[in-house]
């Protein structure tokens, strides 16, 4: 990473949701900086917090909820953004595509409307010159016929179209940094890698950072420089793509790793994890993992674990498990 | 055990399933595999009887299956030869009912045990699939995802069926979840000799649960044979496609063809 302020920083992030009662911790720390044109993956089951702390970037959060630690932007505290600096940075700089396209975009509208208002409402750009820049776009993304499409309602498109729609609105804004919220988790497996491949694309010509969050750690590997691994509400494991398979340190990384099938794989039983993963509102005290670690000792129990270097990367683990190859590599 | 002829369904003009056919034999297991609109939920509805073939036969243990929807004693009949369990385990559980009356209810519609013997029954079949007794006591709102899993799983086994269906059975579990529920269908299999039919999307899971594998594609099936083979040597492109479109070590996303037109 270079000397100067990171794209993206975010140091102790501490996510409150209201409940019934009072509000509750869904997100206890999250610690990760991006580089400019970087790209880190937020990996984690359900309840891991990983969308939250994606939408918190954004300030995309549900209402009452509470944001503790920093969070910045090019240096700049997005909690501490007005309103009409957030509309401008929602805008222009930090884009995002979901799951489910279908739930972000206004059926009754056609497609080309949705992506030339996204430029000439929230941008100021003029109608035929957003237009023009939309063709591009749509071109860029796989779209060969993008008159047709424009003119088509969301509706009429596959799954695998449309999501390729919400990048090309996420790109015509030229942002420096894409959110990406499981986008290929609702899509056939052909599809993905298309949609991947078109993002890493699109990524690498413009130098455009991104976080991108997703349940899978062979693919977030595949298309991200780092990876981060969220447990319960907090990150526990950071290191670079090609160090997964050998350097990971904490057990709970190398158990996802270990749990998950593949298709190389011959018919053995596959190393599950005992019990459930745990969201950030249920976590013990000491490591949130403990109660299914098996290298748990005493300390684990008691004494929260943070994240500090080992081997390839940085592990919130009192016990990490150290390969001789991370340590030769680090 | 179960034999499956030209099956073909129809909705209108679109063809969803055509001239499908395989054989499973005792104790078996068979994944067919596909993406969307490949035809493979269909073909499991129609040997399930959910859904009615516009063509073709299904044999369960040498007997034909005839046309439509038998009731009482012949639909039990039925029940027990061919049980399926579907990828949301939440929408086929009865919300109001705790789990250990839920199993309890299937246990009966089969056998005609009372009293202890019905509790035992029920506590076996709980065991099996590792529901423990505080869970059993539970409404499903309280379990997690993989814990309704194993209750519909329960249910279903309650029947002692001789073919088990999974539907996309752990398409919607977390990973480490993902993997209990495997393993614990790798034990059924063992212990009870079910022979199971696994309808995936996702080849991964293939290898850890079935001995043969079938792969269609638009209704048709494009490909079959056993696993290893079928995912180490694909000889037909659309397979060499899906095998090469799974992350793994190594692998980079491609640009493969052009959009599928929609």
């Amino acid at each position: 990473m270079s000397a100067a302020a990171p794209l993206l920083d975010i140091r102790g992030l501490r996510i409150d949701l209201p409940t019934g009662a009072g509000s509750a911790t869904a997100v206890h720390r999250v610690d990760l900086a991006l580089a400019a044109g970087e790209a880190a993956a937020l990996v984690g089951e359900s309840g891991s917090g990983k969308s939250l702390t994606a939408r918190s970037v954004l300030r995309l959060l549900p209402p009452g909820a509470e944001v503790h630690g920093e969070l910045r932007f090019a240096g700049e505290s997005v909690p501490g953004m007005s309103r009409t600096r957030l509309r401008e940075f929602r805008a222009g700089e930090v884009a995002m595509v979901f799951q489910d396209p279908r739930a972000h975009i206004n059926p009754a509208r056609s497609v080309g409307d949705f992506l030339v208002e996204g430029l000439t409402a929230a941008r100021g750009v003029p109608v035929r010159e957003a237009r023009r820049r939309v063709e591009a776009v749509l071109q860029e993304v796989g779209i060969p016929d993008a008159e047709r499409r424009m003119r088509q309602r969301p509706g009429e498109l596959s799954g695998g179209l449309l999501q390729r729609v919400m990048i090309a609105a996420a790109l015509a804004a030229e942002p420096k940094l894409l959110l990406a919220d499981e986008p290929t988790t609702a899509l056939d497996v052909t599809t993905q890698e298309e949609v991947m491949a078109i993002v890493t694309e699109a990524r690498e010509a413009r130098g455009l950072a991104m976080l991108f969050i997703t349940h899978d750690l062979e693919l977030a590997a595949a298309v991200c420089d780092r990876v981060v691994v969220m447990y319960a509400g907090s990150t526990v494991e950071e290191l670079p793509s090609g160090a997964l398979h050998h350097g990971a340190a904490h057990p709970y990384t190398r158990a996802l790793l270990a749990s998950r099938p593949s298709v190389g794989d011959t018919a053995s039983g596959l190393r599950a994890i005992a019990g459930r993963p745990l969201s950030g509102f249920e976590v013990p005290a000491g490591c949130s993992f403990a109660p299914r670690c098996p290298r748990a000792r005493d300390a684990c129990r008691t004494d929260t674990p943070l994240l500090r270097a080992a081997g390839t990367g940085t592990s919130a683990c009192h016990y990490p498990h150290i390969t001789e190859e991370a340590e030769q590599r680090a | 055990m179960l034999e499956v002829r030209n099956l073909r369904k129809t909705f209108g003009d679109f063809v969803a399933v055509d001239d499908v056919a395989f054989r499973l034999e005792v104790g078996g297991s068979l994944a067919v595999v596909g993406e969307s609109g490949s035809g493979k939920t269909t073909t499991a509805r129609m040997i399930a009887g959910l859904e009615q073939p516009t063509a073709g036969s299904i044999a369960v243990a040498g007997k034909e299956r005839g046309p439509g929807r038998p009731r009482g004693a012949g639909r039990r009949a039925r029940a027990r030869e061919i049980q399926m369990v579907f990828q949301d385990p939440y929408s086929s559980l009865d919300r109001r009912q705790r789990v250990r009356d839920a199993v309890a209810e299937a246990v009966r519609l089969h056998r005609p045990l009372r009293g202890p013997a019905l509790a035992a029954r029920v506590d076996e079949l709980l065991d099996l699939v590792g529901v423990d007794e505080r869970q059993a006591g539970s409404l499903p709102r309280a379990l997690s995802g993989g814990q309704r899993q194993r209750v519909a799983i329960a249910r279903a086994l309650a029947a002692e069926p001789q073919v088990l269906i999974l539907d996309e059975a752990v398409a919607a579990l977390d990973v480490s979840i993902q993997a209990q529920i495997l393993n614990l269908l790798a034990h059924i299999r063992t212990t009870t000799g079910t022979t199971l039919l696994f309808i995936t999307h996702d080849l991964g899971v293939v290898p850890h649960i079935c001995d043969e594998v079938l792969v269609m594609r638009s209704g048709q099936v494009v490909e079959s044979g056993p696993v290893p083979s079928v995912l180490r040597e694909p000889q037909h492109d659309y397979t060499r496609r899906l095998v090469a479109s799974v992350p793994k070590p190594g692998w980079k996303p491609r640009r493969r063809a052009q959009p599928p037109a929609a």
